[in-house]
């Protein structure tokens, strides 16, 4: 039943692919501009078997994993830290509303400037940006830990790290993952689209690359894998934010 | 004679008092902070690049960027840039904004407009559609309607989402008063539901902005052409760092000022909300 269920709802994509499918075979649409569904899907089986798709995918995700990671401790760290130390929030909160409005893009040459195109300057724009979301998450959760149980805590022995890893990190858990999931988001936007614009491997480059040689079928499928991995990704991170927060009622 | 319960509540009233004096004071003395920080900031900046320790291609001073932003402005081209940047961004901001409103506002009325826009939207929306930029360059091409259409494309997913949970999320005592008063369909969308919805709505528009501008400057980076991210990435080309940088402040102070804006817009419009009432922690 939830199976029926399932196919009702997501059946408009299906009507959709369809629907693509007809306007490139009826040549409605220039099938250059909007090659049919079935070429993208055997143009992404060849990207498969030569192995382009998986060395390249993989230096992105690699980029993004390296990159999302190095937010997340630091800006757990910074936000956590600032929620419980005022002099730190003083002065570091005013920078943290500066950088948040930034458009996080404008950091692409920034950070080409400094380490090149290789997987540096990914890593750093990632991290960079990923950090504002994370730690403004570890901040606003943080700061609502009760008083009362962090002064327990403190009273019955526990040292200020104790305390910290204890008491503040698991109530500031919901909004850090929420932080978080807003960093993944921005992860799959930034390497992409830095990628595209300078850089000599990863799912830009070949998108890039295959756009420009006039390989579209090619184009259309690492486009489309790309999509997936994004919402694929999110996905899976839901499920880990549930288990993660199965204690609360 | 005094009652001790009048005390108590004096003694309560004065502790507001001066709590709200503390907190007034807190106030000021976090922004007299937040202004002295920025300024270390730049300090630290200006001290570094002097340092000798970073190549001034690496990090030009601030007062070099400074200076250049200035002959930017004397020649012309930083207005060019700026007013092409703002009117690419703000356009597909408005499209986005009014398209899904509406869209948002006709699925919640019409389950078939719902089913097929449904997983669409549900699946579309954690996707990265920048991957998308190079399909609508083969589309479209690279001037203001291309740039303008993939900054729709993007910002519109969480203008929809918010506000069909805005509109999910109205008290059925409301609706139900309406209708029982007489009100018109048309009436009940108007004057109760997206009212009423608009706390949400506006946060939707609050996530949409930053995603409008973060896409158009990609857009304008990959495509080329004038406009902020066009400048930029050109004079990343050139190995014109000075240039690069005062890229980051003209985009930095763009993107600071719209979403403040935004933010005060909010306030404005939900004065007559409980939510203005609260302490704001921002």
């Amino acid at each position: 039943m939830t199976a029926i269920k399932t196919l009702i709802r997501y059946s408009p994509l299906v009507l959709l692919a369809l629907l693509w499918e007809a306007l490139a075979r009826l040549n409605i649409v220039d099938s250059l501009a909007l090659p049919p569904l079935s070429k993208v899907a055997v143009a992404w089986i060849d990207l498969i078997r030569d192995g382009e798709l998986i060395t390249n995918g993989e230096a992105s995700l690699y980029r993004a994993f390296m990159g999302l990671l190095l937010a997340v401790l630091f800006g757990g760290v910074l936000g956590m830290a600032m929620a419980r130390w005022r002099t730190l929030d003083i002065f570091v909160n005013p920078l943290v509303e500066l950088f948040y409005p930034l458009p996080k893009s404008a950091l692409i040459p920034i950070t080409v400037l400094w380490l090149g195109f290789g997987d540096g300057s990914k890593i750093l724009l990632i991290f960079l940006a990923c950090m504002i979301p994370v730690t403004i998450g570890a901040y606003n959760g943080a700061r609502g830990s009760e008083q009362v149980l962090v002064w327990s805590a403190r009273s019955m022995g526990a040292s200020r790290m104790r305390m910290m890893w204890d008491v503040v990190m698991p109530s500031a858990l919901p909004e850090l993952l929420n932080g978080i999931r807003t960093g993944l988001a921005l992860a799959f936007i930034l390497l992409v689209s830095s990628e595209l614009i300078v850089s000599q491997q990863g799912f830009g480059y070949l998108i890039g690359y295959l756009g420009s040689t006039g390989a579209y079928e090619g184009m259309y499928a690492v486009v489309l894998t790309v999509a997936f991995l994004g919402f694929a990704a999110d996905r899976l991170y839901q499920v880990l934010m549930q288990w993660l927060l199965r204690w609360r009622e | 004679m005094a009652r001790v319960e009048d005390q108590a509540g004096l003694a309560a009233a004065e502790a507001d008092i001066s709590q709200a004096g503390a907190r007034r004071l807190d106030l000021a003395f976090r922004s007299g902070a937040g202004v002295f920080s920025v300024l270390l900031l730049l300090l630290f900046w200006q001290g570094f690049a002097h340092s000798g320790r970073v190549t001034p291609f690496m990090l030009p001073s601030f007062t070099v960027v400074l200076t250049y932003i200035k002959n930017d402005a004397i020649g012309g081209d930083l207005w060019i840039n700026l007013g092409l940047t703002l009117y690419r961004a703000t356009v597909g901001f408005l499209i986005a904004a009014v398209g899904g409103i509406t869209l948002g506002a006709l699925m919640s009325r019409n389950k078939y407009i719902h089913w097929f826009f449904d997983p669409i939207i549900s699946v579309g929306f954690p996707m990265p559609k920048i991957a998308f930029l190079p399909v609508i360059i083969l589309w479209l091409g690279v001037y203001d309607v291309a740039k303008i259409s993939i900054v729709v494309f993007d910002a519109t997913f969480p203008v929809v989402t918010a506000t069909l949970a805005g509109i999910a999320a109205v008290e059925k005592e409301l609706l139900w008063s309406a209708r029982n008063m007489g009100a018109s369909e048309r009436a009940m969308m108007w004057q109760i539901v997206l009212p009423a919805a608009s706390p949400q709505i506006l946060t939707g528009l609050q996530v949409a902005l930053p995603i409008a501008l973060i896409v158009e400057i990609i857009a304008e980076m990959v495509m080329g052409g004038y406009g902020l991210g066009g400048a930029m990435m050109g004079a990343s080309r050139f190995a014109n760092s000075p240039g690069v940088f005062a890229g980051i402040v003209e985009i930095a102070v763009i993107g600071f000022i719209l979403i403040k804006a935004m933010a005060m817009i909010r306030r404005r419009l939900l004065i007559w909300h409980q939510e203005a009432a609260e302490p704001t922690t921002a």
